[in-house]
């Protein structure tokens, strides 16, 4: 941990001692709770409403980011589908990580995460979020994002052409419709599974074990 | 350039110089010659940037190589500076007086290599890889495959075959 | 001006129209956008689809009491707007509670949602949020001077601060409203309503690509959902209030519609055509352009 975020004691301009915990001052660390799905009836009617305002946040690591720009210019117009997007994850909907992930993205990819709102979807484009990819045998870079946040759907490729992009939103919206986009509430449930394996290969885990 | 190896012959050990192109030329030196040489180099002979420093890894000599790639921006000419330091004890005098950004090079070599260069400002700081805590991935000893595997969870079924052995088996599934 | 229970009824219909007319509205000028640059656009009923889906988040998060009430105010501020101003003139039912003073209430509120949205921004704790806010309220600073002096000069030509009567004053042909009456007051307060929508070349506000929302950052779910009730509000209720003073207000519903997409259309045709400014440029430009042109009208109207 790094020494910025160690406890420690300061100094008030008043002259009075301070107790301060950094971590604990910027972020909660309460669990993530399970949001049971509400009745059937409203909740096909709000997974419709999901379904097409995808506000999609875009986490470009490496590569793949660029695959996502042309959605919006006029050759694909993917607003169309109600595509939108949406640069901060209070706010975003779809988590859209693409390309290879070192683990210093890693870190930054589960706060990102973690401050989305339930229900939250996860898309992994390209190929090295299903199995690393090229990148297969790196020593920095992850070989599946699945064991590291619930995906919901994975766009194989190296890199995807921009229509398979759209696809996969397609894919998506059916798994939204069909009640099965619950990958929120399954990270909540294997909270402590999914956090064994970050804390497995981020070594130094300087943040709360949730920051909302 | 011929003048100027001349110049550097007079008054440094060389160990050996490589002419690679008519604007290239490659130069070893001891370890105890290099930054006086490099100092040199900058302060009289007008090679005012530095373009790289990087280092390889001779696992079979046991032994380190750092470059310094230097930059004549008048003359347009490259010298390559080059040392060779034990692996054992991976240490190196800082450049770091000379050009501020050589500081930054020798924490990358630190974290990747593991080479020392005491002095230098923030060299142990984490430059890329936070909190690693395994050899410096760089070095030839260090098996990334095998490391990959025991860390992130490979997806089983991936696995590569010979293109040549392989459609030969499903083409010719009978000859031997 | 006798109240009574149904006056509330009427005015929760007035918020319901003019709430469906701006979310319709901001559907239509988005697919406008989108066909002006070639591609097909969003549908027109995206913007319920998104209010929906923000009411459907399940979970919130908290960062203080003025975090929650800072949505309220900011809608709050859309909606006393839309309530203290006659919506059609001449009707009982949309006159809603305009009474002598309105104009100076009315201004006020242009001023109130952007005030309780940085309080609730600055609880929020993102820096792009301060950022956007202290950007938010120079700009608005701005704007303000020269639409306030030219609301005086129409106050002062008309003799009043009544919406209403300012609006029966420009009845009986276009030749009678401000527009022509006034001209120097309306251009001034034509550039100030620029910045007040917000809209290219003053949307540094919001700004997406360099401070990701600006003020809104934080928030989500529900409270995302508040302000963009307010986003189809507080823009409807702006143009019915620049509708009334300078071009004659509306007898009925589709005069009222035509009018206020016209004069919409004005700032997305400016908002089309010029790039942003940066907050230094557009404080600079306002001050300069409008506020010289609002203190001719306002000599002008005094001799």
């Amino acid at each position: 941990m790094k020494e910025d975020f160690k406890k420690r004691t300061v100094i008030t301009p008043e002259g009075k001692p301070l107790e301060i915990d950094p971590v604990k001052d910027y972020f909660s660390d309460a669990r993530p709770k399970v949001h049971k799905p509400a009745n059937p009836v409203i909740e096909k009617f709000a997974n419709w409403a999901r379904a097409n305002s995808l506000w999609v946040l875009g986490f470009g690591t490496g590569c793949g980011a660029i695959e996502m720009r042309p959605l919006m210019t006029p050759r694909f117009d993917a607003y169309r589908y109600g595509i939108q997007w949406r640069p901060t994850p209070r706010q975003a909907s779809v988590f859209v990580i693409s390309g290879y992930l070192s683990v210093k993205t890693l870190k930054r990819v589960v706060r990102t995460y973690e401050q989305m709102q339930n229900p939250k979807f996860v898309v992994g484009l390209g190929s090295c979020t299903i199995n690393g990819g090229m990148y297969w045998d790196s020593y920095n870079t992850i070989n599946r994002l699945d064991h590291y946040l619930p995906v919901d759907v994975y766009i194989a490729g190296c890199m995807p052409r921009p229509e398979s992009l759209l696809h996969g939103f397609e894919e998506l919206k059916k798994i939204i419709k069909e009640g099965r986009g619950e990958g929120a509430n399954k990270y909540a449930e294997e909270f402590d599974w999914y956090k064994a394996n970050q804390k497995k290969v981020i070594k130094d885990w300087d943040m709360p074990d949730y920051n909302w | 350039m011929k003048s100027l190896l001349n110049n550097i012959k007079s008054r440094f050990s060389i160990k050996d110089v490589t002419e690679q192109r008519s604007n290239l030329v490659f130069i070893d030196v001891a370890r105890e010659s290099a930054v006086p040489l490099i100092t040199y180099l900058r302060d009289y002979e007008g090679m005012t940037h530095l373009v790289l420093l990087t280092a390889a890894d001779w696992i079979e000599e046991n032994e380190f190589q750092l470059t310094y790639l230097l930059n004549n921006p008048e003359q347009k000419f490259d010298i390559g500076v080059r040392v060779r330091i034990s692996r054992e004890k991976a240490t190196m005098e800082t450049a770091h007086h000379l050009w501020e950004q050589v500081a930054t090079y020798q924490r990358e070599l630190k974290e990747m290599f593991g080479i020392d260069f005491p002095g230098s400002p923030g060299v142990d700081k984490p430059f890329i890889l936070e909190g690693w805590d395994d050899l410096p991935p760089y070095r030839r000893d260090f098996d990334t495959k095998k490391y990959s595997e025991d860390t992130y969870f490979p997806r089983p079924g991936r696995e590569s075959n010979d293109p040549a052995e392989y459609m030969k088996k499903k083409m010719y599934p009978n000859e031997k | 001006m006798d109240f009574g229970f149904k006056h509330i009824l009427y005015a929760l219909l007035t918020v319901f129209i003019v709430l469906n007319y701006g979310l319709i509205l901001q559907g239509i000028v988005r697919k406008i956008g989108a066909r002006v640059g070639r591609r097909y656009g969003i549908r027109w009923y995206q913007p319920y689809i998104d209010i929906i889906k923000n009411y459907a988040k399940r979970s919130t998060i908290t960062h203080g009491v003025m975090f929650y009430i800072a949505p309220v105010f900011r809608l709050t501020g859309g909606i006393g707007l839309l309530l203290f101003m006659p919506v059609i003139f001449g009707s009982e039912i949309f006159s809603n509670f305009s009474f002598a003073g309105d104009l100076v209430l009315v201004l006020y509120f242009q001023f109130f949602g952007v005030l309780g949205m940085a309080l609730g921004a600055a609880e929020g704790g993102h820096p792009y949020s301060a950022i956007g806010v202290s950007r938010g309220l120079s700009q608005v600073t701005a704007f303000e001077l020269p639409l306030t002096l030219g609301v005086l000069a129409i106050a002062m030509q008309y003799q009043t601060l009544n919406i209403t009567e300012i609006v029966a004053a420009q009845q009986g042909g276009f030749l009678s409203w401000t527009l022509f009456t006034n001209p120097f007051a309306t251009i001034a307060i034509m550039f100030s309503f620029l910045g007040a929508m917000g809209r290219s070349p003053f949307d540094v506000v919001l700004a997406p690509q360099e401070i990701p929302i600006g003020p809104p950052t934080e928030f989500h779910s529900g409270l995302l959902g508040v302000l963009q009730l307010n986003r189809a509000i507080f823009p409807a209720a702006k143009l019915i209030l620049f509708m009334n003073l300078l071009f004659g207000g509306a007898t009925s519903w589709p005069e009222l519609v035509v009018k206020t997409f016209l004069i919409y259309m004005w700032s997305v045709f400016v908002g089309t055509v010029f790039p942003r400014f940066r907050v230094d440029q557009s404080v600079r430009w306002f001050l300069v352009v409008p506020l010289t042109i609002a203190i001719i009208a306002i000599i002008l109207i005094r001799f």
